[in-house]
């Protein structure tokens, strides 16, 4: 399989400061990487780097340009908006009226919604509506921060069972901030353990360790092993 | 009569570019930014005045000498721009009121849109078509960032261009609004249409074209008042444009 993206000796300094440093990873065609590590620890910066929103050294290698980015939930602005219609949301990225229906009905949502205000939707409408606005162009990468923060237990199933299910339908490719390390288990083909720099990289199973938790978060962690996504 | 014709073509076509720019500035909470501008120009406008330049450039002028002063005053303080646009401004018109006399001092305070010339009146057409057709270029772009500036950015958006297009198109808004309105009422222009718009409409694209709408309406109707009760056209925009808002509350949808 061939690389999607492509990393090597990446450096993020802002304002003097290192924030990451010697980050090197691959990521294939259809692989989810999940990215872990404690608050701080600079996985939103690496996601930043990597769509040259912010500037880096080092080499990053698309093989791709279909990409899309979903920042986390809760830094979206839709308080205080003016009337924006679902449909006006996502033409924001010029997608095409009958593209937007198809992706509205395959998160679960009806075509009728395409007149509803975006500040009216309920938490659950607005989750599954993001998550097709990310999807509407056909993207063969996905990168998502912190997809679950600020949301209960049934949203965050409701945004990894569709994910997933893009994943399984598309072969889209996934990079995946998150603190869940059961997200690891059930999602992850690698995982990449950062803080400042890599500490650790490659399968769950083998890198997940109880030691390299320990390195990571500096403090114990207990954790389950699941068995495999199906 | 003549007179009277330009007046409601130029007012006419800065409100809707005021309506048009300021529906984006409502969303981004940025509708008092008028007030400031208008203040920074008004010692432009003195100047205009008593050496018989057009007010527009002079308004232009020290707006943009303005920014500028701010702008470099945040790089050099890390200050709130709020605070520096307050400095900068309180001194603009304290330095209007010290040297300027009193008979410039009305005029560019309320606006006198009453002595138009063919030139002015021509490059204030083009400069409000070209206002309204780069609004409207960059409008949903603008929307995107204020959504999220990361997501934006991820699309592609160069926000920090889009964003000089804008200001440029509020600086250019305030500078024709002077002539209309004065220094001490731009907001009016940009704040009050858009607001109106808000409380009627379902959807952006009518949002933001019914601020425009409104806009223009509001100033042909100050002009047209004005020159029934020959009343200054300024306030009477104000007047007619505040109307205008207080009747969208009995027919608020959102």
């Amino acid at each position: 399989m061939s690389d999607v993206l492509s990393v090597k000796n990446l450096k993020v300094t802002l304002e003097g400061q290192d924030i990451l440093s010697n980050i090197s990873f691959s990521v294939k065609k259809g692989e989810v990487l999940v990215i872990v590590g404690p608050n701080g620890a600079g996985k939103t910066t690496l996601l930043k780097a990597l769509l040259g929103i912010i500037p880096s050294k080092g080499e990053v290698q698309w093989g791709t340009k279909k990409i899309s980015y979903l920042p986390p939930q809760e830094l979206l602005q839709r308080q205080f908006m003016p009337p924006l219609t679902v449909k006006e949301f996502f033409e924001l990225k010029n997608a095409k009226t009958e593209d937007i229906s198809k992706m509205l009905e395959a998160v679960g949502l009806k075509k009728s919604m395409l007149e509803k205000n975006f500040n009216h939707l309920s938490t659950g409408q607005f989750q599954r509506v993001i998550i097709a606005w990310a999807l509407v162009n056909n993207p063969e990468v996905l990168l998502f921060d912190e997809p679950t923060s600020g949301i209960d237990i049934g949203g965050e199933e409701t945004i990894y069972s569709l994910l997933h299910k893009f994943w399984k339908e598309k072969n889209i490719s996934i990079l995946l901030v998150t603190h869940e390390l059961n997200v690891v288990w059930e999602h992850a083909d690698n995982v990449l353990c950062l803080n400042k720099k890599k500490l650790c990289y490659g399968a769950p199973n083998k890198i997940l360790t109880p030691k390299n938790l320990e390195k990571l978060y500096g403090t114990g962690i207990k954790f389950y092993k699941h068995g495999d996504r199906k | 009569m003549i007179q009277v014709i330009l007046a409601l073509i130029v007012a006419g076509l800065v409100g809707a570019a005021g309506g048009y720019i300021g529906s984006l500035m409502l969303t981004k909470r940025m509708s008092l930014v008028g007030g400031p501008l208008g203040h920074l120009a008004i010692p432009g406008v003195g100047l205009a005045l008593i050496f018989g330049f057009d007010v527009s450039l002079g308004a232009g002028i020290f707006i943009l000498f303005g920014t500028v002063l701010i702008w470099l005053l945040e790089l050099k303080t890390k200050l709130p721009l709020e605070a520096l646009t307050a400095i900068v401004f309180a001194l603009s018109t304290a330095v209007f009121f010290l040297f300027i006399p009193e008979e410039y001092a009305v005029p560019a305070l309320i606006g006198d849109i009453s002595l138009l010339t063919i030139p002015t009146v021509i490059v204030s057409i083009l400069l409000c078509l070209l206002i309204l057709y780069i609004t409207k270029k960059i409008f949903s772009k603008i929307m995107l960032a204020v959504i999220s500036e990361d997501l934006a950015k991820a699309e592609g958006v160069n926000v920090r261009n889009y964003n000089l297009l804008y200001m440029t198109c509020i600086g250019l808004t305030i500078a024709l609004g002077i002539r209309i309105v004065g220094g001490l009422m731009t907001a009016a222009l940009v704040a009050i249409p858009a607001a109106t718009s808000r409380n009627l409409s379902t959807n952006l694209k009518q949002y933001s074209y019914l601020s425009a709408i409104l806009g223009f309406a509001s100033s042909i109707g100050g002009v047209y008042a004005s020159s029934i009760t020959g009343l200054s056209a300024g306030p009477l925009i104000v007047i007619t444009s505040a109307l205008f808002f207080l009747l969208s509350l009995f027919f608020k949808k959102n």
